[in-house]
């Protein structure tokens, strides 16, 4: 149909329109994939051969050597164990206490709704800053600690305003049925709201799950004295100053007949730590579009 | 009529049941909002509390409350800082480039995409545009940084297809840091802060098209004409938000690629925070930049919720 109509009123302008768009199209999926076939080019090539060869899209010489020397790293082993553990306790106590918060504060009846609302609007636009919460995190012993990574950040009133707006369109009807026939407060959240918000938990758990295996500052800033801590992403940024530092020098480390260099092994760190999100995030891309266009919509 | 209204009445209780009959019907409320009250006192308002360092020499070993008072002698010393002005500047410029950036580019490419046809394209297209949003900045400065390097594509590209002869070493140079920063953040963001447009061009009204057809309108002015001031609600919405936001100007770009050569352009404030509260232990100095921070960005958003009053469009809180 569409198609059709362009064909009846053809415009010389539609034309070059057309053109233009397939051109910018074509470029922007290129400059957006470039980097990161780059680096995956890069990490299965032998790190001796990068320097010699420019690599683009494809391996010169083949190797899976960079991935062997990650994973042989003990910051690695533990990065990555630390990771996908802040990832999943972190997302489901986040989802947890997201979703009671948001379920309280949408509740009509609720005796302190609008000061409790309140209260956590007024967190969105004032913090402490660095450095008192430095401070304050270290008097509750949350420096050098593992749960210094899934609960400051638990509960966040963006992730609950998200996640009430959502509860606000659910019908009171529902509730107050559940009320007639005896249900309490959470029982109704439990059996009730809860089935019905599945698209917005996962929504927000998507965000919050993103934002741990993103995070490397919180293990830089609490926990850098104890390397049984640290997270993928943190290892990584250490070895990208390292590279920043030693601009230009090769220090490549004979490994029997293969050489490796802090340029592959990192370029293998990366997609290591690229790879799950790759992986997941197209599966759940009406998610994000959901939470985004409700989240867009505050009050 | 009458049996009516009040009947109306008693089915909101809460007007007619006293308090405390309604706070006995919902304990599960009361007691994890108590929680939750606790909670949010010790991880958002207690730091806030923490303020009051700024206005002390603050010993960590001393504490909050035997720390000497040294009044507005903190903040007095960071203005006499000059890397705090050059801070505050890089920080406030590029966060205006990037709100800048961040908002032509969105838009454009969301008015773009709408008008690829093929359906299948269009989709691949908008999931490959969102993918860097899901990388780490970590990842993606590591990225920037080898493309920027003297090996770099880009340098391959100036020398062989521009014809330059010696590569270019973008990190030493100042010039170039704050639209580093401005491309990272367009390749990173672009495909993500789209998708809010492409949400509201569903929401246009068909009918307009139909009557621009008939019109002989051609693509682009139905683009321009069109689907572009059918999103000015929205666009003055984000904007607002977003106002807020100009002093992130982002981390990890300044803090890894930075260096000593090119800091004067590429400090900015989170990492003067950093560089003075943890490293050099000035809690002091530390905090008082990060309240000069907070304060500007609350009259930012303030400034923005005003705005949008004025103007007529949704406020923001």
């Amino acid at each position: 149909m569409a198609k059709k109509n362009s064909l009846k009123r053809l415009h010389v302008g539609d034309i070059i329109f057309e053109i233009f768009l397939v051109v910018f199209m074509l470029i922007f999926v290129v400059v957006t994939l470039y980097p990161i076939i780059n680096t995956l080019a890069i990490s299965f090539n032998d790190g001796f051969d990068t320097i010699v060869h420019r690599i683009h899209f494809i391996p010169h010489q083949f190797s899976t050597d960079n991935y062997k020397a990650v994973f042989a790293k003990e910051g690695y082993r533990m990065g990555a164990v630390n990771t996908v553990a802040r990832t999943v306790l972190g997302t489901l106590i986040s989802l947890v206490v997201n979703a009671v918060l948001a379920y309280v504060i949408s509740r009509k009846r609720f005796l302190f709704k609008k000061s409790f609302s309140l209260f956590w609007v007024i967190t969105m636009y004032v913090n402490g800053g660095l450095i008192p919460t430095y401070l304050v995190y270290q008097k509750l012993g949350l420096t050098n600690n593992f749960l210094v990574y899934i609960i400051p950040g638990a509960a966040s009133a963006f992730n609950m305003l998200v996640i009430r707006n959502y509860m606000n369109g659910i019908p009171d009807s529902l509730e107050e049925s559940a009320q007639i026939d005896g249900a309490g407060y959470f029982k109704i959240f439990y059996s009730i709201i809860s089935p019905l918000c599945k698209p917005v938990y996962a929504t927000i758990a998507l965000f919050v799950a993103v934002y741990h295996w993103n995070s490397w500052f919180d293990a830089m800033l609490y926990n850098k004295m104890h390397d049984e801590l640290t997270v993928l992403q943190y290892e990584l940024m250490k070895q990208l100053q390292t590279a920043m530092r030693s601009a230009g020098s090769v220090e490549g480390l004979k490994n029997g007949g293969t050489t490796i260099t802090p340029t592959s092994i990192r370029a293998a760190a990366t997609i290591v730590t690229m790879v799950p999100i790759l992986c997941i995030y197209p599966f759940l891309q009406r998610y994000f579009v959901t939470g985004l266009t409700i989240g867009g919509v505050k009050e | 009529m009458a049996t009516n209204t009040v009947n109306v009445e008693e089915l909101k209780p809460h007007k007619k049941v006293k308090f405390w009959a309604e706070a006995k019907r919902q304990p599960f409320l009361l007691i994890s909002s108590a929680l939750l009250l606790i909670y949010g006192i010790i991880f958002y308002y207690v730091p806030v509390l923490g303020w009051v360092t700024a206005f002390q020499d603050y010993k960590p070993a001393v504490g909050f409350l035997k720390s000497k008072w040294v009044g507005l002698a903190k903040f007095q010393k960071l203005f006499e800082n000059k890397t705090f002005y050059l801070a505050f500047r890089n920080t406030l410029c590029m966060g205006v480039i990037n709100l800048v950036f961040h908002f032509v580019t969105a838009i454009a490419f969301a008015l773009l995409l709408n008008e690829v046809r093929i359906v299948f394209a269009k989709k691949f297209v908008q999931t490959i545009s969102y993918m860097p949003h899901f990388l780490s900045w970590i990842i993606v400065t590591a990225i920037v940084r080898d493309i920027l390097a003297s090996d770099g594509i880009v340098n391959e590209f100036l020398m062989n297809v521009c014809g330059k002869e010696m590569a270019i070493d973008f990190f030493a140079v100042k010039g170039y840091f704050w639209w580093i920063v401005a491309f990272s953040n367009v390749w990173k963001e672009t495909g993500w802060n789209a998708i809010i447009y492409l949400a509201a061009i569903t929401a246009i009204d068909p009918c307009l098209y139909e009557a621009a057809d008939m019109d002989g309108a051609s693509r682009f002015q139905k683009m321009w004409y069109i689907t572009l001031p059918s999103l000015r609600p929205t666009i003055m919405i984000l904007l607002l938000i977003n106002i807020g936001n100009v002093l992130n100007a982002g981390f990890e770009l300044q803090y890894i690629l930075g260096n000593d050569v090119i800091s004067d352009v590429s400090k900015i404030l989170d990492v003067f925070i950093l560089d003075w509260g943890i490293s050099q232990f000035d809690f002091s100095l530390g905090t008082a930049a990060g309240i000069f921070k907070s304060v500007i960005a609350l009259i930012l958003v303030c400034l923005g919720n005003w705005t949008a009053k004025k103007t007529g469009d949704e406020r923001l809180f």
